[in-house]
């Protein structure tokens, strides 16, 4: 069996990113699944970068709660990542670097990356393809599957450029053959034979928007969402679509309203900072009833906090942000294939409502690489907005006429007897301004309001349970959480505690009747969230009377499996023990 | 040819008697009419304020939108509907103050759209407070002691953003209003009729008579409006002699002809799905 957690630290720009995408694609094409966890300086050079790539043979839920072999660029490397590797485990480092005393903890290999690279190949950055031989050599990754990427990522180049990297990688094949092997790590040819895709959760999320139908993103570049329209600007153009940079985030959101009134399904994306600016425009898109889907990436705020950090802090945000009576969908995207699929059912809500979605993802799952099968268009139809029908159109058309299930056609510019002032004044059924109408205002909110009655259907449905149906200690999370719990679980059913987590994937309008029924006759509930004060917990509060034990992290890193584990085992023993159970602060 | 009853709305503005905004929608309506763009193939964008009211007057699509955003929303339903002619109006509140990042920005664009900004040089529907076209030492209900800022000036900040046609008209003179606005809708790229529309019950100082008085038309005087200097120039005279008319237009390729996915195909907003291409961009990622 596989499961072995490679890490990669060093001086931000150095290529430490760059190396550690290359292990992931080598690994992911020998057949391993793979899950990166990345965290990096806000500097663009200089400072620490990590890269961490988990590698197994079956599916993997976490980027896992330790390091099997940290590959130390420098010294800071060392220090701060050598606490995470548990004894018997590998530290490769750069001799020319600095260097470390030996020990009975580490099997350390010490290995002159430096020179190798100025006296072999006569390009110090070369060092890091070196390295990528050492990791191929030393734990018998096939060593084609390097060379054919190097072959792939550089052929742009020209011929010479991929000779000097075939060069280096057989540089540190060699090196490796030179010393002696005194670990037992050995990862080969993975089980899987099918090709799949390696792709980040923005990503993932960008080529499922254009699954749904996407064709204009308009957007301001913000880290850790702009990947987002960067993939854009250069995929959507090649199938008709195209991304627009707007001068701020109220632009941006502004032209996403415009093109969907217009009759195109239009996004765009931003983090904690630009979505602020946007929440006046949220609430124009729900009294005036237009599809948007707005996706926050979101990382540690309040302003510019730790912009190259994960947090789950703009849930508030999400669910309330903006004045008066304000209806909108807010979604959690789990991993980094539910961002593909996901993307797909926040515009199919937003058409089916006419409303806008708000669909939650952060840095973590953002940035992280993971593979994924390639994606199945049948598993997510797409769903279009109500249309008026010729009758409608010829007698008297009414935009925001009252039906059955408070959805009415909506209609575009163009088509005849379908004039409509798209109102972001208190309005009739026809349109018409009715600022001063009391009555009129109240029925517009019911007809707003009342779409949730079916939303929280879809809420419902939308819930995934890991374990134990009806667990005696229950976990409810959201979001980029949903694997690490899930594998907290497993962990936790394994030491014989009964325990199931519910992930609901819409969080307002919340899943009522799931959750009633999930925590019902259990001992206890925790909440793990990656934010200091418990956004979600908070918003259960609201509607169920019950205890809810946080588990808050806000370090900007996210949950590893063991601290929910931990917590599940703490709050299990004092179950046990009949003593109150309390809230922690990792 | 259209009938400017065609474009008559069903809902009865409700600006002051008297104010500007009358003149610059029924020019607006006879413009539309003159070119027989037909009101479902138009949409009226706007901001908030008295002269953010418009769209809701004219038979015509609309987008009563948010204060000082009516140029974002203008310019998402254009560049996905090609075909519709898009006007965005407001006020001089909403465009060059709390909309002025758009403004500018929207002028470099050079999208393919008209932008009338009643200037009446107050903020009229707050009830009278100074605007970013106030002049100096006016008094206005922030103002009291008179306005110690300079007002900025549209003209030039339209011609040096990089918009390609900007007019000004003034609500006083309705047949030249409507053919500032045709010109500027027939234009190929962004418009700008900046519009002299008093406030008759907030602006004490800039009335019809003051204008009266001042204006002038650049027709008049053999303006020639390709010459860039020249209409910079004219733009900042001001005071006993104010120029309307057209100051400066230019031909530079759209947003929508640079943009190679609007080239020339039909708008997005009217092609179907295709979600079958998706498979060759996902090469990449194996
Ligand atoms: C974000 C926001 N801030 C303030 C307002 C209040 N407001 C409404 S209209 C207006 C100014 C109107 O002036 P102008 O745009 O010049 O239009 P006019 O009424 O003079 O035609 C203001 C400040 C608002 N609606 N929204
Ligand atoms: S307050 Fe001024 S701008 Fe508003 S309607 Fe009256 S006259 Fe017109």
């Amino acid at each position: 069996m596989v499961d072995c957690v490679f890490r990669i630290g060093g001086e931000g720009g150095e290529g430490v990113i760059s190396t550690g995408e290359l292990m992931t694609i080598a690994l992911a094409r020998a057949g391993f699944e793979i899950y990166t966890f990345r965290t990096y300086p806000a500097e663009i050079k200089g400072g620490h970068a990590n890269y961490q790539v988990r590698v197994a043979d079956k599916l993997l839920l976490s980027q896992g709660d330790h390091v099997d072999v940290l590959m130390a660029f420098n010294e800071e490397a060392y220090q701060k990542h050598a606490k995470d590797v548990p004894k018997g485990g590998v530290i490769i480092y750069d001799s020319d670097s600095f260097s470390v005393p030996p020990s009975d903890h580490h099997i350390l290999y010490p290995i002159p990356l430096t020179s190798l690279a100025t006296e072999k190949i006569g390009i110090k950055l070369t060092k890091n393809i070196i390295s990528l031989g050492v990791l191929a050599a030393l734990f018998d990754v096939p060593f084609e599957k390097f060379a054919g990427l190097l072959k792939d990522r550089f052929k742009k180049k020209g011929d010479a450029v991929v000779q000097k990297n075939l060069q280096a990688l057989q540089v540190g094949v060699d090196y490796v053959k030179s010393m002696q092997k005194r670990d037992s790590i050995r990862i080969g040819s993975g089980p899987r034979t099918a090709k799949e895709l390696v792709l980040s959760g923005n990503e993932s999320l960008a080529l499922g928007a254009i699954a749904a139908g996407c064709r204009l993103y308009a957007g301001y570049p913000i880290t850790p969402a702009t990947d987002i329209m960067e993939f854009l600007a250069k995929e959507l153009p090649k199938i008709g679509g195209y991304v627009i940079q707007t001068e701020d985030e109220i632009s941006a959101i502004g032209c996403v309203l415009g093109a969907s009134f217009a009759g195109t399904k239009a996004m765009t994306a931003t983090s904690g900072p630009g979505f602020s600016l946007m929440t006046e425009m949220i609430g124009l898109a729900v009294v005036a009833e237009i599809p948007a889907v707005i996706v926050d990436v979101q990382r540690v705020g309040p302003s510019t906090g730790m912009p190259t950090k994960t947090e789950q802090g703009d849930l508030y945000l999400a669910v309330y942000g903006g004045h008066g009576n304000c209806p909108r969908i807010v979604m959690a995207l789990n991993n980094v294939e539910d961002c593909f699929y996901g993307i797909q059912r926040a515009f199919n809500l937003a058409e089916e409502f006419q409303m806008p979605v708000i669909v939650l993802s952060d840095q973590y799952l953002g940035h992280r690489k993971a593979t994924v099968p390639p994606p199945d268009l049948a598993k997510v139809p797409i769903i279009s907005r109500r249309k008026p029908t010729p009758d409608e159109l010829q007698k008297g058309y009414r935009r925001y006429k009252s039906t059955p299930d408070f959805i009415s056609p909506m209609s575009m510019p163009g088509m005849e007897g379908g004039g409509y002032v798209a109102e972001g004044l208190e309005h009739d059924e026809v349109g018409y301004p009715a600022a001063s109408d009391h009555e009129n205002h109240l029925k517009l909110t019911q007809k707003r309001y009342g779409k949730f009655i079916e939303v929280e259907q879809v809420s419902n449905e939308m819930c995934r349970i890991h374990g134990d149906e009806h667990p005696e200690i229950a976990v409810i999370g959201w979001g980029s959480s949903e694997g690490v719990i899930r594998e907290a679980v497993q962990m936790a059913k394994e030491k014989g505690i009964s325990a199931g987590a519910l992930h609901p994937k819409i969080l307002y309008p919340l899943p009522l009747a799931r959750i009633r029924d999930f925590i019902s006759g259990t001992k206890a509930v925790i909440i793990p969230e990656v934010n200091y004060t418990g956004q979600f917990a908070t918003l259960l509060r609201k509607r169920f009377a019950y205890d809810f034990i946080q588990l808050n992290k806000c370090v900007g890193l996210p949950f590893t499996p063991k601290e929910i584990l931990d917590k599940i085992e703490e709050v299990a023993a004092n179950v046990r023990t009949s003593r109150q159970p309390h809230a922690t602060r990792v | 040819m259209a009938q400017v009853k065609e474009y008559i709305g069903k809902v009865k503005p409700d600006w002051c008697p008297g104010c500007g905004d009358f003149a610059v929608l029924n020019a607006l309506q006879r413009a539309l009419a003159d070119l027989d763009i037909a009101p479902h193939n138009a949409l009226v964008v706007s901001g908030i304020g008295c002269s953010s009211n418009l769209p809701g007057f004219i038979n015509a699509y609309g987008f009563h939108s948010l204060h000082g955003r009516s140029l974002p929303v203008a310019t998402g339903a254009k560049l996905c509907n090609t075909d519709l002619t898009v006007i965005a109006t407001g006020g001089d509140g909403d465009g060059y103050g709390i909309g002025c990042g758009h403004f500018v920005h929207t002028c470099r664009r050079n999208v393919n759209m008209t932008y009338i900004v009643m200037d009446n040089q107050i903020y009229g529907l707050t009830t009278g407070q100074a605007s970013p076209t106030t002049e100096k030492d006016v008094r206005t209900k922030t103002t009291p002691e008179g306005s110690i800022e300079v007002p900025l000036n549209p003209i030039a900040m339209a011609m040096t953003a990089g918009a390609t046609y900007v007019a000004r008209g003034f609500s006083g003179d309705n047949l030249h209003l409507a053919q500032m606005m045709k010109g500027a809708i027939e234009h190929k790229g962004f418009a700008l009729v900046d519009v002299f529309s008093p406030c008759v019950t907030y602006n004490k100082q800039n009335t019809y008579p003051w204008f009266r008085e001042r204006i002038y038309k650049l027709e008049d005087e053999k303006h020639d409006p390709s010459d860039f200097r020249l209409g910079l120039e004219k733009s900042f005279e001001w005071g006993n002699r104010i120029p309307i008319g057209l100051f400066y237009k230019t031909e530079r390729p759209t947003y929508e002809d640079e943009e190679s996915a609007l080239r020339g195909g039909i708008s997005l907003a009217k092609q179907p799905l295709e979600r079958n291409n998706l498979a060759s961009l996902m090469e990449d990622f194996l």
